[in-house]
Order: C-alpha cells, then structure tokens, then sequence
C-alpha cells in the first residue's frame, strides 16, 4: 500500500510546479535546475541514487504526437523493488503516476501513455524495498501536448467514460507472468484544453487511482495526474497463480469510480 | 496537415525546410487557370515554417458572373493576402464566398484576409465546434512561427452546411457538400458543374503523404461516393490537379487500407503502439513526399481509433 507520506504528492495542488514556458528548451543548466525543483517538490529531501542496472526508461528521443507519448518503464531487479515513479519534469503536474507493485505484479515491464508540454527530461524513478530511491532520465523532444485539443476519440471517451478493456498479450499459463494492457475510456481533461461551445478551458477531470488485483491478490495500485494521455492505456505483468478473475477499479477526480472483472483462463 | 504539435518545436531543425528555401506566400503568377474562370496554386510539399507562410496546401478562387468564391483561404494571414492580390489582378467582381474545407490550419488561416465586404464564410455543420477546441492552438503555434501579424486570426464560419449547399456566382453554381468523418469530421468537397471539377480538398492526397485525423473507414467510404462523380478534373488538397478520376485517388486508397489492416493487425498481435508506428505501412516510404514527417504519427491515431473497435 502507498504510505501516508506519499499521498500529498500526487495530489495536483500540491504538485504543481509551474514550468517556465520554454518551447525548446534543450539547455541542460535549465535542465538540471528544473530538475531539482521537482525532486526537491515530489520526494523532499530524499536522496536519489543513480539507478543504471535496476530500472530503465524507454521514451522517444522526439516524439511524433506529444499528446500521446509511449514511455515503458523496466525493473531489471524486480525483487528489490517496491514501486516506480515517472516524473515529466517539464510538464505542469510533473509526478506523471506513481505505481505500487502487490505480491502478484510482475514489474519488468510498465508502459504508459503520456502528455508532454515541452521538451524535457524524464526521470523514472524506482524506489526499493527498504526505502532508497534510483533514477534514471531521458531527455524527450516534444511540445505542446497538455494543450492539444481532443481528437476523433473525445465523444467516445465522454460518453463511454469508465469503460474498460483488457488485451492479454500471449497465452495465459499458470504461474507463468504475462503482459497485459489495461484500457481505460476516459477524457483525462487537464483543464488546458479549451470547450468548443463556452470557449473557456474544460475543468480538469482525470483518473487518481487505478487498482488491479486478482482474486483477492494485489498486483499493482497507480497514482495518476494529468500528464496521462486520454483513454490512458496501462501495460504491466502479473502473474497468475491460477484461472480466476483480474478486477480492476478506477476513480476519477470528480469522485467517479468504476469496477471491471476480467476472466484469466488458459485456453484449455 | 496535422495539429502542429511537435512540428511547431522542430522547425528550425526540420530537415524538410530545405524544401521550402527563401519561398515566401504565393504570388499572383502562381495561381493557373485550370479550367475557365477557375484558379488554383499549388501548395509546396513541406512544413509550416517561417519562410513558407504555410503557404503548404492548394488554395483557389473561381470567378463568376456576379462574384467570386475562394476555396481555401490558404495557410496564414500573409498567404490569404497574396492570394487576395491575386484575385485583384484577375477581377474586380467581389468575393462573396469563402470556403473552409476543413479545419486544419494550412487551409483556413487566410480567411482573415477577407473581411471586406463581407463574405460569407462557409463551413462544415461541425466546423464551429472543432475551431472552438483547436482554433486558439493553431493560431498560437502559427504565431509561433511566422510571427502574429503573419498568422493571422480565427475566423467562424457562418454559413454551415449539414448536407448540400449551393453557392450561386452569377451565371455558374458550385455545390457545397458536407462529409461524414474522414480526413477530419469538418471535410467539404466542392463540384462546379459548369467546369465538370471536383474539389475535394483533404479528402485527396497526391503524392504528399496524407494526414490522418478523423476516421479511417469513413474517409474509404466517403471516397467511394466521390469517386462516383463524373469529374472532367480533380483539384485536390494537396498535390497537381489530375484529369484522372477516380484513377488518382488509387494511391491514397491503398495506403489508406494498408494503415487500417496493419495496424489492425499490429493490436491483434499484441504489437505496441510504439511499434507499430515505425512498422505499419513502412512499404510506403519512398512512394510519398514527406512520409516520416507524417506516417508515425497517422499510424498512433489510427491505432489509438481501431483499438477500441
């Protein structure tokens, strides 16, 4: 479960930390400044390592839509790692998510779906079993993505908000972990992007929390904000000790919250 | 083209500026007469950049009896203005319409051009709506790029058209005719019946490779009722005025169903989108200017639409 200590840094008041609009912004003085501010904003005082050999970041060195950004997130120690955070440090809510690993996730591999406002670096950062903290980044060459309007998908993900899909990619056998893709409708407005009829921008209204379990079991509980893209689209690992059912809940920022359950079986 | 996200942040370093070296907005002598009383120009197959004027997609004026009609205001401010000059340097009539054939920006940022006197300023039932969400973007990132004055400024519609719609120039009528989503869901075609042309602005690329930004099926189905018509000439959005219809769009109809089946294929499998868009349709590199300016990008939307089928 996420601690205490945790939780007022997800919560956009507190996590706003207002970038200096930069369009290209390839200095890596600025760079490091800004990074300091968010460090120091989302984790205190904590010291943060380097964290070559225990965790990766996989985001594109320029981006073809910034308002829809593929970043995968790779544990290569999964037994000493407890959780993993994705900062955007250029992004006005930098804290992206923060996921929790329960007993049955396998934490190889996490992608995501991200907004990015201008270029920036990105830290992944994994924190350990017994509480240290180890980053590494990637510099990301993408602007504007937190404003770009909705695309064709906008009425579906508002009228069909909360509806959810599960891909599992490969075979499911017992015991064995699997990659999985959670789809989740949902506007995820930050409340930068403008309504077409009061001309005035749509209140922020996005996912918090998404929790996923199976038959009982925690695999992995995300924290989110307003640099998910929309219809966010979580890939992770589990592994199912047996056939049984992943449950799914999500709560939005308006209090909104949905439960799925999806049938894990081998095919016979 | 497409929103002008990351493109707007890149264009000093875009290597495709090269193709748009020192050429500023269009100049009367670039608007041919393509048919009589009916003038086009040619769009460059490059970027928005500071030195084009977005002056990137086809933009025409057709003169009648009575009054002149542009179709497609051209791409900023300074491109509607040159394409004004033009129409000066051809007639005195007026301009009392102008067309808005969708909504990307390349196409509509000239209308500001054209206060005078009034015209009515034509567009897609949903047009209102989708300037309301992306016209302030747009004109920000064009601002960005070829300076404020240069861009120019929004301008609505306020003539809408849900289904058909005649604009009547005097002694020739041109049909107005509003799309279900496909290139984008603001697309309009135009027919002038006296030329036999069909204007289909972005629901045909030639040569430039498309921009997808509305539904994929639909833009294949709304092509089948175009290629329908009898046209004697075809002007498109992009790309040379053809006399080959429905031939000419057969390019663009295969790669169209490459994006769908592939990228279809890519969820089925399990790809990830970040694969996918460097996989889906790669056959087609070489046959399209500008491919990797825009494949990428066509493939995560169609992706981001078919997964959800």
């Amino acid at each position: 479960m996420i601690s205490r200590r945790d939780l007022p840094l997800l919560l956009l008041g507190g996590t706003i930390v207002a970038a200096r609009p930069a369009w290209a912004d390839d200095d890596e003085d600025k760079r490091a400044a800004r990074w300091k501010e968010v460090r120091e904003a989302v984790f205190g005082d904590r010291a943060i390592g380097d964290g070559s050999g225990v965790i990766g970041l996989e985001a594109p060195p320029r981006a073809e839509d910034a308002a829809l950004v593929p970043v995968a997130l790779l544990v290569n120690d999964p037994a000493r790692v407890s959780g993993v955070y994705l900062v955007i440090d250029g992004n006005p809510g930098p804290l992206a998510a923060h996921v929790h690993f329960g007993a049955l996730a396998d934490p190889r591999r996490l992608t995501l779906r991200v907004r990015v406002d201008q270029y920036t670096d990105m830290h992944a950062v994994a924190e350990t079993r017994n509480g240290e903290l180890l980053a590494v980044s990637r510099f990301v060459k993408a602007a504007g993505g937190c404003s770009t309007p909705m695309g064709s998908q906008l009425d579906a993900s508002l009228s069909d908000a909360g509806f959810m899909r599960l891909r599992l990619i490969g075979p499911v056998v017992p015991g064995h972990p699997i990659q999985a893709l959670l789809m989740v409708r949902h506007p995820n407005f930050n409340g930068m992007q403008m309504d077409p009829v009061s001309r005035n921008y749509t209140p922020a209204r996005f996912i918090q929390t998404v929790d996923i379990g199976f038959e009982g079991q925690p695999v992995l509980r995300m924290d989110s904000d307003i640099s998910l893209a929309s219809d966010p689209a979580i890939g992770f690992g589990f592994t199912p000790p047996k056939a049984g059912k992943l449950t799914v809940a999500v709560r939005d920022s308006s209090g909104a919250a949905w439960h799925e359950a999806f049938d894990v079986a081998p095919l016979s | 083209m497409t929103p002008l996200t990351r493109r707007t942040a890149l264009f000093g370093a875009c290597a495709c500026c090269a193709l748009a070296t020192r050429r500023t907005a269009a100049a009367a002598t670039d608007f041919t007469e393509i048919a009589p009383g009916m003038f086009f120009r040619r769009g460059l197959d490059a970027e928005a950049s500071a030195t084009n004027a977005d002056a990137i997609a086809n933009t025409g004026f057709i003169v009648g009896a009575d009054s002149v009609a542009v179709i497609d205001p051209g791409g900023s401010l300074a491109d509607g203005q040159a394409l004004r000059a033009a129409i000066a340097a051809h007639t005195t009539r007026p301009v009392r319409f102008v067309v808005l054939s969708h909504v990307h920006p390349d196409h509509i940022f000239g209308a500001a051009a054209f206060t005078e006197g009034a015209p009515r300023i034509v567009g897609h039932t949903r047009l209102p709506a989708a300037l309301g969400t992306r016209g302030e973007y747009y004109r920000r990132h064009l601002a960005e790029l070829l300076g404020a004055e240069a861009a120019g400024s929004v301008v609505t519609p306020n003539l809408l058209v849900t289904d058909t719609q005649t604009l009547d120039l005097g002694d020739r009528r041109l049909t107005v005719r509003a799309h279900r989503p496909a290139h984008t869901d603001t697309d309009l075609t135009l027919f002038d019946a006296q030329t036999s042309t069909l204007i289909t602005a972005d629901l045909l690329f030639i040569g430039r490779v498309p921009s997808f930004d509305g539904d994929l099926k639909g833009w294949l189905a709304e092509l089948d009722s175009l290629a329908a018509i009898r046209a004697a000439r075809v002007v498109p959005g992009h790309g040379p005025v053809t006399t080959d219809w429905p031939a000419a769009a057969a390019d663009l109809r295969r790669y169209l169903n490459l994006l769908l089946s592939e990228t279809r294929a890519a969820i089925a499998a399990g790809v990830p989108i970040e694969q996918a868009a460097t996989r889906v349709a790669a056959t087609e590199r070489g046959r399209w200017a500008l491919f990797d300016d825009y494949n990428p990008r066509n493939v995560l939307t169609a992706y981001h639409q078919l997964e959800w089928e």
